[in-house]
Parts: C-alpha cells; structure tokens; sequence
C-alpha cells in the first residue's frame, strides 16, 4: 500500500479488527507486541491500555509496516517509547530464528528431495550460509544496539556508544534472499516439484518483505527516536 | 534530475574544463561531476571509483606516442563512453579510436547532441548480447565458484580487472544473482563445474 491509496493512517481509536483488516500482513505485528486474538471490538487505544503497551510506538510500527513511504510524524515520535520498539524488534528476531527459518528449511528440504546428493548438498549449505549471516547480524544488535536503547529508557547513558554507530548495511542480506528466490524459481531442477516450490516462493517473498519492513522501523522511528532522546540528554 | 548523465574531465586547461562544465550545466543533462588534471596514480583511481557515464579527455595529457592507444588506457579504468575534447591537432587514427570528439569552437548544442550519441553508442553494446551467458562468462563464473578473486582471475586469463568486473556485472544482469554463493549454487545445479572441485 503506498499512503495515496488510502488517505487515512492508523488512529488509536480505531477499531482493532478494521486495522487487519486494512492490511492483514499486520497479524505479523500484534504476535509479536504479545497481542492475541479474540480483540472482539476494542479499539487500538484500549487495547495497548489493557496490555500496557505505548500507543505511539504501536502506531508507528503499523504505520511503517503498512504504508510504503511512511514518514513518522514528529507528534507520534514525541510520545513514543524506544524499550517498545526495542522489544518488537527483539521479538521480530525471535520469530526469524525460531518459526521462520526452521519452516523455511523444513520445506526447502521437501522441495530438494527428488534432487541428487551433492544438489541437496548445495542448497542446504546456501540456506545454511545465509542463516548465519543473519543470525550475526542480529546478534550485534542484540548485544550492542538494543542494551544501549534499554538503558536510555531507564534515564541511563551508556559511554562509548551512540546510535549514530547504528549505520548498518542489509543489502548483504537481502541479496542472498533474493538469489535464494532466483535459485528456486528459475535453476533447481524440473523434478523438484512445482507445489512445493511455490510454497518456498511464498515463504521466501513474505520473509523478504518482513525483513525489509524491519529494516525501515530501525532506520526511520528507532533512530530517529534514540537521536531525540541523546540530544535531549545532553542537554 | 533521474538522467543526468556524470561526467568526468579529464582537461588539464582550468579555463577549458570550467568552459565546458559551464556549457553543460546550462543543458542540463550532463552534469560534471569530476576534474582531472592529469592521468597520475591517484587521478586513475579517482577514475576507477567515479562510475561516470562518459568521460572527456583532452588528448594533449597523453605523449605523442602514446596518443594512438589513449583510449584503450582509459578503457582499462572504465566502462563510460569516451569523448575527446580536441585542443591539438588529431590524425584520423587518432580521432577514430573515441566515442565522439568535440572541438573548441563546437556550438553548445552540437556538443551535447554529441555526447547524448556517445553514451548512446556504448549502452547498445551489452543489449544486444541476449541473458545466455558466453563462453568467457561461463569461464569466469566458474573461478568465481572456485572463490577466485578478480585479481586472480584477471591474471589467470591475462586479461584487465575491469574487463573481469564488465564480465561479473553481466553475469549478474544475465542470471539475475548477485552473490558469490548464490552464483556458485547456479554454477553447480547447471553443471558448469565438478562438485569436487568446490567446499562444500
């Protein structure tokens, strides 16, 4: 969706439904903010408050997964909680590592089994070089970056660190996903079967959008965020 | 602004360069992006890191002997159309070897329509090749499998770094794979290379 589509974005007092509703890649996000299902017809607004999670940062982290182009608005960005943010972002790692990757493997594997040794050989070694990849990526910002963003929330400053340091480079990442996609849609041999390939597409296309989304909440509401919050600090 | 083409000066007569960014900038489709003076170390690896589209060169940097095979030297660097910029009398050989050459006294508009043809002539070069890869990129796609570095490969086949950096940037407009291991996938699923000769 980009913004022109549709003129409006999420408000607190809409309805929780409506907003899956509007974009049902959003389920993505209520998982990982600890929201279940079964919401019923509270709005966005008591629904944070139930769980006590900052509604500004739930905004803008549907705002940004939604709407392509998003820029968060300074008012939002005011009220918005870094630890929030952090611990969606923690949270987003979890479910790469512990759902994600493991389904995605499990059915690569489905997919090379009519392939000879060294073929299956092949693609589990790709599959696998590009979890760890990832894996190091994440481990970074979960030793360095987020430790930094949580002590900020308690009023604390960290020496020696800045987010400014935060300047990270996925496009590594995103390239191997893309040629993994380009390996199964258009070189693995005919005997691989179609059905299941396309399941492997599917995963593989949603997971490239989810990373990239996850990517844009670190460089456009968490950076900015943290910035604020240091200027304001060193005041 | 999407457009712009960049180019790169390589003019060593200040009042020159600054004349021709002048006539440029007026036009709005070219943009000057660099000067150079000269062809020295470190102007060459300005050169090699710049990713201009078209590069004009005043041949009076080169010696006399040297003169002839001027274009050639700067195709080693770069991949942009080349244009000379004529300050000194040039032979037909001479001439003949650049994408273009334009004159001192050339109208504005002239030079432009000049360039626009030069960047024009080299983009139809990769075009016309097709998505199946030649025999020379299979070669290189195969050292790439292995882990050869460009270095490497370019001395393996006596050949320039930059003509294996076009050969690896075709390989991946052709294939669509960007990586080094997913171009080793690709590689072995097309039997390109013997398993054995890769870690697996």
């Amino acid at each position: 969706m980009s913004i022109d589509d549709r003129h409006i974005v999420f408000s607190a007092s809409m309805k929780l439904a409506d907003l899956i509703d509007l974009d049902w890649k959003l389920l993505n996000v209520l998982s990982r903010m600890g929201i279940g299902l079964g919401f019923g017809e509270n709005t966005i607004v008591e629904v944070c408050a139930k769980q006590g999670i900052n509604l500004n940062s739930f905004l803008l982290i549907c705002n940004v997964y939604a709407y392509d182009g998003y820029v968060p608005a300074a008012e939002l960005l005011a009220g918005a909680d870094p630890v929030t943010l952090v611990e969606y972002l923690h949270n987003s790692h979890a479910f790469y590592l512990d759902k994600e990757f493991p389904n995605l493997e499990k059915d690569i594997r489905a997919m090379v089994e009519p392939c000879d040794a060294t073929q299956k050989k092949i693609v589990a070694k790709f599959f696998t070089d590009y979890k760890a990849q990832v894996e190091n990526h994440f481990a970074y910002e979960e030793s360095t970056v987020f430790p930094y963003v949580r002590a900020l929330g308690k009023k604390t400053r960290c020496e020696g660190y800045a987010i400014e340091q935060f300047e990270e480079n996925h496009s590594n990442i995103e390239e191997t996903l893309d040629d993994l996609k380009s390996i199964v849609m258009k070189y693995l041999p005919e005997t691989c079967d179609t059905v299941l390939r396309n399941e492997v597409l599917y995963r593989i296309f949603r997971l490239g959008e989810d990373l990239a989304r996850h990517t844009i909440i670190e460089d456009a509401v968490l950076i900015p965020l943290v910035n604020r919050i240091e200027t304001a600090m060193s005041r | 602004m999407k457009n712009l083409k960049k180019v790169l000066l390589i003019v060593p007569s200040k009042i020159v360069a600054r004349g021709i960014e002048s006539a440029l900038s007026d036009h709005g489709e070219f943009r000057v992006e660099g000067i150079l003076g000269d062809l020295s170390h470190a102007s060459e690896a300005r050169l090699r890191s710049m990713d201009a589209d078209i590069i004009l060169v005043d041949p009076v940097i080169f010696d006399y002997v040297s003169r002839s095979s001027a274009r050639s030297h700067i195709s080693g660097l770069s991949s942009a159309a080349v244009v000379a910029v004529r300050t000194i009398p040039m032979d037909e050989e001479q001439q003949k070897q650049y994408d273009a050459v334009i004159g001192l006294y050339d109208d504005p508009v002239a030079i432009v329509k000049k360039l626009r043809e030069a960047v024009a002539s080299r983009q139809e070069i990769p075009e016309a090749e097709g998505y199946d890869l030649s025999l020379r990129e299979k070669e290189i796609l195969v050292c790439v499998a292995k882990g050869m570095l460009n270095k490497e490969i370019a001395d393996y086949y006596n050949i320039s770094i930059h003509t294996v950096i076009t050969h690896r940037k075709n390989i991946t407009r052709k294939t669509g794979i960007k990586t080094v291991a997913g171009l080793t996938v690709y590689a072995l699923l097309n039997n390109l290379v013997d398993s054995n000769s890769i870690e697996l």
